[in-house]
């Protein structure tokens, strides 16, 4: 893989025949590198770098995510998507670069009562009920019980107070380890495929949901491997093979991708980013396909 | 530490453990059990006048024994579970010390444990009219120090397992050779001196000669408090070295 010296705005270096797309896809505020800091930013990454053994698990990655609005992360299976959520997260070791999240160094203790974090696989205790897992996750953070009910409620499981958590549903097992970042009323919540498995009628409610705490002023990163979901967000970091391909707006790839499909418009983009490179452009095109019944990780 | 984080975990693993009855019912009735067999096992010894019952010493060390195992078990299981399931990560992006989550478990744990020796002490007094010259109170207290130290080593000993099939495994090596060395198969200064010398590190042993102290003597000896300051300094060794392994940020 060839060295590339500098990247601090991840699409137009990687990418030069579409350097005023990913510019714009930006938030405003956030456009020039050298505005006031981070005024506005909740996350703001620089030259993050991760190895894992030999491999590099994320390579030179740059970004900044405003407050307030739905940052999708989208990229194929092994692309490094969870990597990054836990970085941002601060519980992944780096290997060097900077990541600020509200401020602070990415996992600063001070984060902890801001920043939520729902891994892929649903991480709640089986043996508790419904209640009790969320009221002991609520506890961490001095929430009360009507807290824990209304979270509970937020994700529609109300009618399940005092089930085993692990004699519910795949899709509802999700939804309790949702509801235990939720009852912390994080201001940053970062969540890792949120939507798999669930079906569609569910999906669109969590996706309303979302946008729906977002309004409220809360900043979510999502992130997701079906790009059909890419819609609903308000900006996107494509990631592919370790790699930020791009941040945009969905409209912009939609754009630059020439079609409204946005699954063909990211692999058009990563086609399009391989001619740039010396490498064999369409050789394993395929492998950005997002298959979308896929189940998750379990 | 914080109050109000530990006591939430404690009652957290309370909860878990309410959810499983079979598991309780194991922890309540198994010694008690155990103790009728060693108690049948030495029904028909014929001693001379004077001497006590194999029984009374057999049966008493089992009291601090049982503890100890179960919890030993219990918890590396438990606490396997915790780091496999995801939720200890969780837990540990949220502001909850270490020392709350260590102690939270320690404390459920503990009163599971004084729950199992008050039940198996009862049973040996009145049941099988266990003779000991000291206060049957010590026992009990013996016993829950015991599972304390039950609890450190197994958090201590999760973090080497990766399965709950090696977690069990541990216990032929951490386990079994404390049971082996603590005095109750051979006395111990009639062992050879490089397994007395062993059995002087392992903790097991002061708990051991804690109860050969309250069966020995009506009032509480000194020797009986140095042995559970040392169980006491071997159960926080535990706890801390445990919490170094309770890593924020992994690989």
């Amino acid at each position: 893989m060839s060295h590339r010296a500098e990247m601090p705005v991840p699409g137009p270096a990687v990418h030069p025949p579409v350097p005023a797309a990913a510019a714009r896809g930006r938030a405003p505020g956030t456009l020039s590198a050298a505005s006031a800091d981070t005024v506005g930013d909740s996350v703001a990454v620089e030259h993050l770098l991760v190895h894992r053994g030999k491999a590099d698990v994320l390579q030179d990655i740059s970004f900044r995510i405003p407050a307030g609005r739905i940052t999708g992360l989208l990229g194929p299976s092994g692309s490094g998507k969870t990597t990054l959520i836990r970085a941002l997260v601060g519980v992944q070791r780096i290997t060097s670069g900077q990541v600020q999240v509200l401020g602070l160094p990415a996992g600063d203790p001070a984060l902890r009562h801001d920043v939520g974090y729902v891994t892929q696989a649903p991480s709640v205790y089986r043996d508790l009920n419904v209640l009790d897992n969320v009221r002991y996750f609520g506890a961490m953070h001095g929430r009360s019980r009507a807290d824990a009910l209304e979270a509970v409620a937020a994700v529609g499981l109300d009618g399940f107070l005092r089930r085993r958590a692990g004699d519910l549903s795949g899709g509802q097992f999700n939804r309790v380890s949702l509801a235990c970042a939720l009852v912390a009323k994080p201001k940053l919540l970062f969540l890792d495929e949120p939507t798999v498995g669930l079906d569609p009628v569910l999906r669109a409610d969590l996706w309303a949901q979302f946008a729906q705490m977002a309004a409220g002023g809360t900043t979510l990163v999502i992130s997701s491997h079906v790009m059909e979901e890419a819609g609903h967000c308000d900006s996107l970091l494509l990631l592919r093979e370790a790699r930020l391909l791009a941040q945009l707006t969905p409209a912009e790839l939609r754009r630059r991708g020439g079609t409204d499909d946005l699954e063909l418009a990211f692999l058009r983009l990563i086609q399009a980013g391989e001619g740039n490179q010396a490498g064999p452009a369409l050789a394993d095109a395929d492998a950005a396909g997002t298959p979308k019944g896929r189940g998750g990780k379990r | 530490m914080n109050w109000r984080m530990m006591w939430a975990t404690n009652v957290r693993v309370l909860q878990q453990l309410k959810g499983d009855p079979r598991s309780i019912g194991l922890i309540v009735v198994v010694p008690s059990v155990l103790l009728a067999v060693v108690y049948w096992l030495y029904q028909n010894e014929t001693l001379p006048p004077g001497v006590p019952r194999t029984f009374d010493r057999v049966g008493l060390m089992m009291l601090a024994i049982f503890p100890f195992v179960v919890m030993f078990l219990v918890t590396s299981i438990t606490m396997l579970r915790e780091r496999t399931s995801g939720t200890l990560e969780r837990l540990l992006s949220t502001p909850i010390h270490k020392g709350d989550l260590l102690f939270g478990y320690a404390l459920a744990f503990s009163l599971m444990a004084a729950l199992q020796s008050v039940v198996a002490t009862g049973v040996a007094y009145w049941v099988f009219g266990m003779d000991i010259r000291g206060n049957a109170g010590w026992v009990v207290l013996v016993a829950v120090v015991n599972s304390v130290l039950g609890v450190a080593l197994g958090l201590l000993c999760s973090a080497f397992a990766t399965t709950e099939f090696q977690a069990v495994q541990f216990m032929p090596v951490v386990v079994i050779p404390q049971i082996l060395l603590c005095g109750l198969f051979v006395a111990r200064d009639q062992m050879n001196s490089v397994l007395e010398a062993i059995s002087n590190v392992l903790p097991l042993t002061y708990s051991v000669d804690a109860l050969q102290q309250i069966a020995g003597h009506a009032k509480a000896t000194g020797t009986m408090g140095t042995d559970l300051v040392v169980v006491a300094c071997f159960v926080v060794a535990g706890l801390l070295l445990a919490s170094l392994t309770l890593r924020r940020r992994t690989a």
